[in-house]
């Protein structure tokens, strides 16, 4: 701010913001913040309930339902685990993704959104490049939308899965959440912060768990406001000071494209942030590591730590399927007009 | 030419120093009596106009309207764009350059006034300041003038290059040309749609600095510092932010020629309006934080600002139907501008009308020297705004003048209701 800016010394208050329509559709997962700790709470417990059931008798939960799955980016975990998800109970699924629609010849996202409806699909799956995207589907189709992914937004089903899994190791036997079940743990968050949709979903979620949530990155990637977004959120710029408050580690990729003409030094990066296996057995050897995935091994954390017994990487990603099992069934079983 | 009386209406003509019950006399087009109540001498065979409990004052003038013509017919045309800025009380408004092509000729400039338009009130072009608003090689300034533009800007291309603004403002100072700056610096904007702060981290869009305006307005201020030249008259477009009007203040406090201008969008609304991802909140200045909005009314009724200008941009429906990042820039505002400048700057925060009707007729008619606009002395253009002041009404978006409806207000309850606009002497729009 520029300091000879004149202190403002009266108030004009102007009217009030209108409060959020959304979301439209009680069966929408937009953000990781519409849902209540009742809802989280029934979701990890259909989550549960799904993976344990007979596949042959999940299969008839939405048999003969129609998802559609719109992929505006590429994507292998969370794409193929909606996919399985929405198949396993027993929904008939379909894919568009940009590349091989006609996204390429200048369809809109509302044109590509009503005609998937006018096609017969009950839900929509979106993944896509630009933040809010699934808000503007959603107010264009009122269809339930399932966020999985939205630019440098949001990606609630992944704070989902994580939570599913940071609570299998840091509070088994819990599957009822509220304000205190994650009381006393802290989770870091590491690495690109800015950019990065994972990041944001957590920091809405887990504090509402009681959990303190610690960012850690390089000034370009984690900028001093973001641990304004909300409560229980600080920033610690020292690695392994973080490292030895923490439960939970959560690494993060660089997002290479979206760095926008930002200049990183990868080896001034990996000095700082990289969680390296002797970084780990010094500052935080009980804590668990975490990925949303793709990782990089090599850059924010070494194969050694990717592959070693503290990671639980592959586990957040079988957790994925149970997560999107139980919220493509919230989708299509919400009544309109009340909450799941 | 038919004379037109209009009578028992309340007269405010801040330039004029007018403010109370008044007959006048229209002809010719222009102000040809002003009289107590029923004391008009030569009103013989006029039409009268009843203006009983109602406020007759100054045709409104917008000094930053785009009016998408020549080009973007399909967004606006000025026969539109002038329905409804006749609709909002406005009897002259100024249409920025950035048209397709750019209006860098005295071409497109008389093109744009040509009765063929068919505009409803007075157009006034504004010319770019440079070659297709590149940035690089000065307009004829000269030429544009004697065409009609009234200023020179390059508008949302701000002129970056310090050679080339002061070659800008010293080159339209020798014609008598105000420079308009968009201040914007865009090496600290790309790829950024809305302000830059804890809403927009939270939305996951890309942020525009305050300083990207202020900066830019510092640096302008320096140049024109530096030129030492009384004619250079800078004008800041749409300030949004309040270290750009600290900037503007001191400025002005140095005796510099100045002046700045502030869209009722930003002394209203917030980045908070963005909600989820609205497009129709969407703008270039975008929605500040809390405190640089309250800081733009302070400084409207502090006197720091030089006119509220809507900076009306349409759009089709289609444009602003799309994710934000891919949405275009702006909102309508000349059917607004009025009813939320009295509901807000005078109802709520107590601005004498008349103080707020000076801020959108006779400052910026002075501002950009529209000789004759801007009051209603005797000899003046017939440029007439009448409106009921103690009418609330709510703008419909669908029922705009305008082709577009891209406005944040649909729905607002507005102050002032307007009953006749009068564009040098003819009924430009009549209300109920």
């Amino acid at each position: 701010m520029n300091s000879t800016a004149t202190p403002v010394r009266r108030q004009f208050h102007p009217p009030p913001v209108p409060a959020s329509p959304f979301p439209y559709n009680p069966g929408s997962l937009l953000s990781a913040g519409d849902l209540s700790l009742g809802e989280i709470s029934h979701i990890l417990d259909r989550a549960t309930f799904l993976e344990n059931q007979d596949p042959l008798v999940r299969d008839r939960t939405l048999a003969k339902r129609r998802v559609a799955l719109l992929f505006y980016e590429s994507s292998t975990r969370t794409r193929t685990s909606f996919e399985l998800a929405a198949k396993g109970l027993g929904a008939d699924t379909t894919l568009v993704s940009s590349l091989s629609s006609s996204i390429e010849k200048g369809e809109t996202l509302k044109d590509t959104g009503l005609t998937l409806r006018a096609l017969g699909a009950e839900a929509i799956i979106l993944r896509h490049n630009s933040s809010g995207a699934p808000w503007l589907l959603e107010a264009e189709t009122r269809l339930p939308v399932l966020n999985a992914g939205d630019g440098m937004h949001e990606h609630p089903t992944q704070a989902l899965l994580d939570l599913r899994t940071m609570l299998a190791h840091l509070r088994p036997g819990v599957d009822k959440v509220n304000a205190e079940t994650l009381a006393g743990v802290t989770v870091t968050i590491v690495g690109d912060i800015l950019h990065s949709r994972v990041a944001r979903s957590n920091m809405l979620l887990l504090p509402r768990l009681g959990a303190r949530v610690l960012l850690c990155g390089p000034k370009e990637l984690l900028p001093e406001l973001a641990a304004q977004a909300g409560p229980g959120i600080a920033i610690e710029q020292d690695f392994n000071a973080a490292l030895r408050q923490s439960q939970a580690v959560m690494m993060l990729r660089i997002q290479a494209e979206r760095l926008a003409g930002l200049q990183l030094n990868l080896e001034e990066y990996k000095k700082g942030y990289q969680l390296t296996g002797q970084r780990l057995a010094e500052h935080a050897p009980t804590a668990i590591v975490m990925h949303p995935g793709p990782i990089i091994r090599g850059l924010e954390l070494t194969a050694g730590v990717a592959d070693g017994p503290q990671s639980v990487i592959l586990e957040q990603v079988k957790n994925g399927v149970a997560i999107r099992m139980a919220v493509v069934e919230r989708a299509l079983t919400s009544a309109q007009g009340g909450r799941g | 030419m038919t004379a037109l009386v209009i009578r028992g209406g309340h007269l405010i003509d801040p330039a004029a120093g007018v403010d109370g019950l008044k007959d006048i006399l229209l002809k010719d087009g222009r102000v040809a009596e002003i009289a107590g109540h029923g004391k008009l001498k030569q009103a013989n065979g006029a039409q009268v106009l009843d203006a009983t409990g109602l406020v007759v004052a100054p045709g409104l003038v917008d000094i930053h309207v785009h009016l998408r013509e020549p080009g973007q017919g399909y967004k606006e045309t000025i026969a539109t764009g002038t329905a409804a800025a006749a609709a909002g009380g406005f009897t002259a408004v100024a249409a920025m350059p950035n048209t397709i092509p750019v209006n860098d000729s005295a071409e497109i400039t008389r093109w744009m006034q040509a009765p063929e338009r068919g505009a409803a009130i007075r157009v006034f072009p504004i010319g770019a300041a440079t070659r297709g608003s590149k940035g690089e090689a000065l307009n004829d300034f000269a030429a544009l003038k004697s065409a009609g533009a009234v200023a020179v800007t390059d508008d949302g291309h701000p002129i970056l290059k310090d050679n080339v603004m002061r070659e800008t403002l010293a080159a339209a100072a020798r014609v008598g040309l105000t420079v308009i700056q968009h201040a914007e610096d865009t090496r600290l904007t790309q790829g950024a749609s809305m302000n830059a702060g804890p809403v927009a981290f939270r939305l996951g869009l890309r942020g525009m600095p305050t300083e990207a305006e202020s900066g830019l307005v510092e640096r302008d201020i320096r140049l024109v510092t530096e030129l030492r030249d009384a004619r250079v008259h800078l004008h800041v477009a749409h300030t949004s932010t309040a270290a750009a009007l600290a900037a503007v203040r001191q400025a002005r406090r140095s005796g510099l020629r100045v002046t700045c201008e502030v869209a009722p969008h930003h002394f209203l609304l917030t980045e908070e309006h963005v909600g989820m991802y609205d497009t129709n909140a969407k703008m270039n200045p975008p929605l500040r934080s809390a405190a640089d909005r309250n800081a733009m009314v302070e400084a409207i009724l502090d006197g720091v600002v030089d006119a509220i200008a809507t900076d009306h941009a349409p759009h089709a429906i289609h444009e602003k139907e799309v994710e934000f990042e891919n949405a275009p820039n702006g909102i309508t505002g000349l059917e607004t501008a009025l009813g939320l400048s009295l509901r807000w700057l005078h109802h709520e925060w107590k601005m004498p009308i008349g103080r707020v009707l000076s801020l959108l007729s006779a400052q910026p008619a002075a501002l950009l020297n529209l000789k004759g606009r801007g009051t209603l002395t005797v000899g003046s253009f017939a440029d007439v705004v009448v409106f009921d002041p103690k009418a609330e009404w709510t703008f419909r978006a669908r029922e705009t003048k305008s082709k577009a409806r891209n406005t944040p207000f649909d729905g607002w309850t507005m102050q002032g209701k307007v009953r006749w606009t009068i564009s040098e002497g003819r009924i430009a729009y009549s209300g109920e």
